[in-house]
């Protein structure tokens, strides 16, 4: 899959959880298209479902009926869900994920932290990819410093760091700023803004701040479950 | 880069605590399962060590309990039953026979010996069959005797040690206060013939005033049937044979019980300690679910996670077995005491033998055993799902 190709396509995309006898409709009939190099936020308040759509786009989770498009590869469609290996596979190809609470291992150092997917799986051409992307993001000097010698914003860094050290076509970050002050967010913001201009990174962010939701070219205002262009 | 190894190797080093906890409990679940192999392969060593070194392979003496023989043989005994001298003849014409050795074994009670008095054990041997049947006695001083009458003695490197004696010492042979001189001492054998003290044979039977014999030694020609020999020798009448494979037997079979205790403590501390592995890798992989679900997410398949979690198993049992097996070989002499504390019978020598093929017997069965125990932490850990995993649930 080349990244002129990648384009996310949810049609009437739900999700419904059971608790006891009672159903929880958190996502509910959602359509969008998201094109190759764009810049998605989602925003709106607790339960709004907005999480639970990004989960469902990064193939996180499956849906409970609804179809899902990649790169014109439908993922999820007509009754048809992906065991956990065939959606491990197809995340790892397209996809890098950042969180609020940055799970770093706090054993490893920034560079072992980064370079911890390729343990897993390495993509061809990625050798020296994990200095590179410490020196892009301001964590060269911090390379063999463990997670709790540094600060929020430059955990949150080397978290960007290690879900674009495998190339990604799509970058997935669920309220990167959630945990940092303001000046680290706009900090944030300014590195994923460069990511979506100067290396055409395809990005979809969840947040609550509406600010920060700003950052992208194009915000979808999540409602009871449902997705409205704003 | 870092590898797998290295991202278990940091994950055991998170909890030191209960890791070291964890390897100790590995550690001597090792140790117990190497000493007691050690112990099963050394016994018998030492065994047949002690009966090589008799010089003999066949004995000869007069009816009485097989187990009496047996120990007779290796320690010498009182209460004995005699032969007559003229027995040997009969036996020497054998074909079979290579050498034959007439002995009269004797104990004394020693009041000075030890707190309270105690056994010292006599052999009369003759000097012109006896040095032939030992080619491997060394003497730390002095020789054999002069002649079968002379009133001298040779002793055993502890029995000389333990009376402080030197050749040209005089020693009293206890009960009789009949001196004899010491002309001899021997090196150290590493058996029972270093407590010994060796009197010329005629000398001990007028000592004693008994003109028998308790013991004939005989040495078996190369490529002779011994059982044929054996049948051959029960044709004597009011004898009995005691031979190398009976001794083994019958010392073997006492032993038994003490092996399947030993056996026993060695199983109930790799469950223990399997037990302890089971709890750290499942505990390690309970608080790790978060981060088990960010390297789902980063492309982990579950094979991966196990393989993880496994490979963390593989270094606890790894260096869990190989600290056991070193302290096993260190505190070797402190488990020969302990195992000889609890045993009827034990040869001379080393009892414990830890060698390079059982150490790794002994770590292949620990390393075995330890990444069963990982199999269910393992699984556990792969089949986890990204999303709840992040979410701490499931």
């Amino acid at each position: 899959m080349t990244r002129n190709t990648v384009s996310l396509e949810a049609r009437g995309l739900a999700r419904v959880y059971r608790r006891g006898s009672e159903e929880i409709r958190a996502l509910d009939e959602v359509s969008l298209r998201i094109r190759q190099g764009e810049f998605v936020s989602f925003m709106g308040p607790s339960g709004s479902g907005k999480t639970t759509l990004v989960n469902l786009l990064g193939c996180l989770d499956n849906p409970t009926s609804g179809e899902l498009d990649l790169a014109g590869r439908t993922i999820f469609g007509k009754g048809n869900l992906l065991g956990e290996r065939e959606l491990t596979r197809i995340r790892r190809e397209i996809f890098g994920y950042i969180f609020q609470n940055f799970y770093l291992i706090p054993t490893l150092t920034v560079r072992e932290n980064v370079a911890l997917p390729l343990a897993f799986y390495r993509k061809p051409g990625v050798e020296g990819e994990v200095e590179r992307l410490l020196g892009m993001l301001g964590m060269g000097h911090r390379m063999n410093h463990l997670p709790r010698q540094i600060s929020g914003g430059e955990m949150q860094r080397v978290a960007i760091a290690r879900a674009l050290v495998n190339r990604p076509e799509i970058l997935l970050a669920d309220e990167p700023t959630g945990n940092l002050d303001t000046k680290r967010s706009q900090e944030i913001g300014e590195v994923l803004q460069e990511l979506n201009r100067n290396a055409g990174l395809t990005i979809v962010m969840v947040t609550h701040d509406p600010g920060f939701a700003r950052l992208g070219g194009r915000l979808i205002e999540m409602r009871d479950g449902r997705a409205h262009e704003a | 880069m870092i590898s797998r190894f290295q991202v278990a190797l940091k994950n055991l080093l998170r909890k030191k605590v209960r890791t070291l906890l964890t390897l100790v409990g590995i550690m001597l679940s090792s140790w117990v399962l190497v000493s007691l192999l050690g112990f099963n392969r050394g016994y018998e060593q030492a065994l047949n060590r002690d009966i090589d070194n008799m010089g003999y392979q066949l004995m000869v003496m007069a009816k009485g309990c097989p187990y009496e023989a047996a120990t007779m043989m290796l320690q010498g005994g009182a209460g004995l039953r005699y032969i007559d001298r003229s027995m040997v003849d009969s036996i020497v014409s054998n074909p079979a026979v290579d050498k034959v050795t007439p002995i009269l074994m004797q104990a004394f009670f020693d009041p000075n010996k030890g707190d309270g008095g105690g056994i010292a054990g006599y052999y009369g041997v003759e000097i012109a069959t006896y040095p032939a049947m030992k080619p491997f006695f060394r003497f730390r001083q002095g020789g054999w005797f002069r002649d079968e009458h002379a009133t001298e003695a040779v002793m055993g490197f502890e029995a000389a040690e333990l009376e402080q004696r030197e050749v040209g010492d005089m020693i009293m042979v206890p009960e009789k206060n009949i001196p004899l001189k010491v002309v001899g001492i021997l090196e150290r054998t590493g058996t029972q013939d270093d407590g010994t003290i060796f009197v010329p044979l005629k000398t001990l039977q007028k000592i004693s005033a008994i003109d028998k014999i308790t013991t004939i030694g005989i040495k078996i020609k190369k490529d002779a049937d011994s059982s044929k020999l054996e049948n051959a020798l029960y044709q004597l009448p009011d004898v009995q044979v005691v031979s190398f494979s009976q001794v083994k037997q019958t010392i073997m079979k006492l032993i038994s019980t003490a092996r399947v205790m030993v056996l026993s403590i060695a199983i109930v501390a790799i469950i223990i300690a399997m037990v302890g592995v089971i709890n750290t890798i499942l505990m390690s992989v309970l608080e790790r679910k978060q981060e088990i679900g960010i390297l789902k997410t980063m492309g982990a398949m579950p094979g991966d996670i196990f393989r993880l979690v496994w490979t963390e198993t593989l270094i606890l049992c790894a260096c869990g077995g190989v600290g056991g097996i070193v302290f096993a070989l260190a505190f070797a002499r402190v488990t020969d005491i302990m195992v000889r504390s609890i045993l009827p019978y034990a040869p001379s020598g080393g009892l414990v033998m830890i060698d390079i093929r059982l150490a790794a017997l002994t770590l292949a069965i620990i390393v075995a055993v330890g990444l069963a125990s990982g199999l269910y932490p393992a699984w556990k850990a792969g089949r986890m799902r990204p999303l709840e995993s992040i979410r701490g649930e499931g």
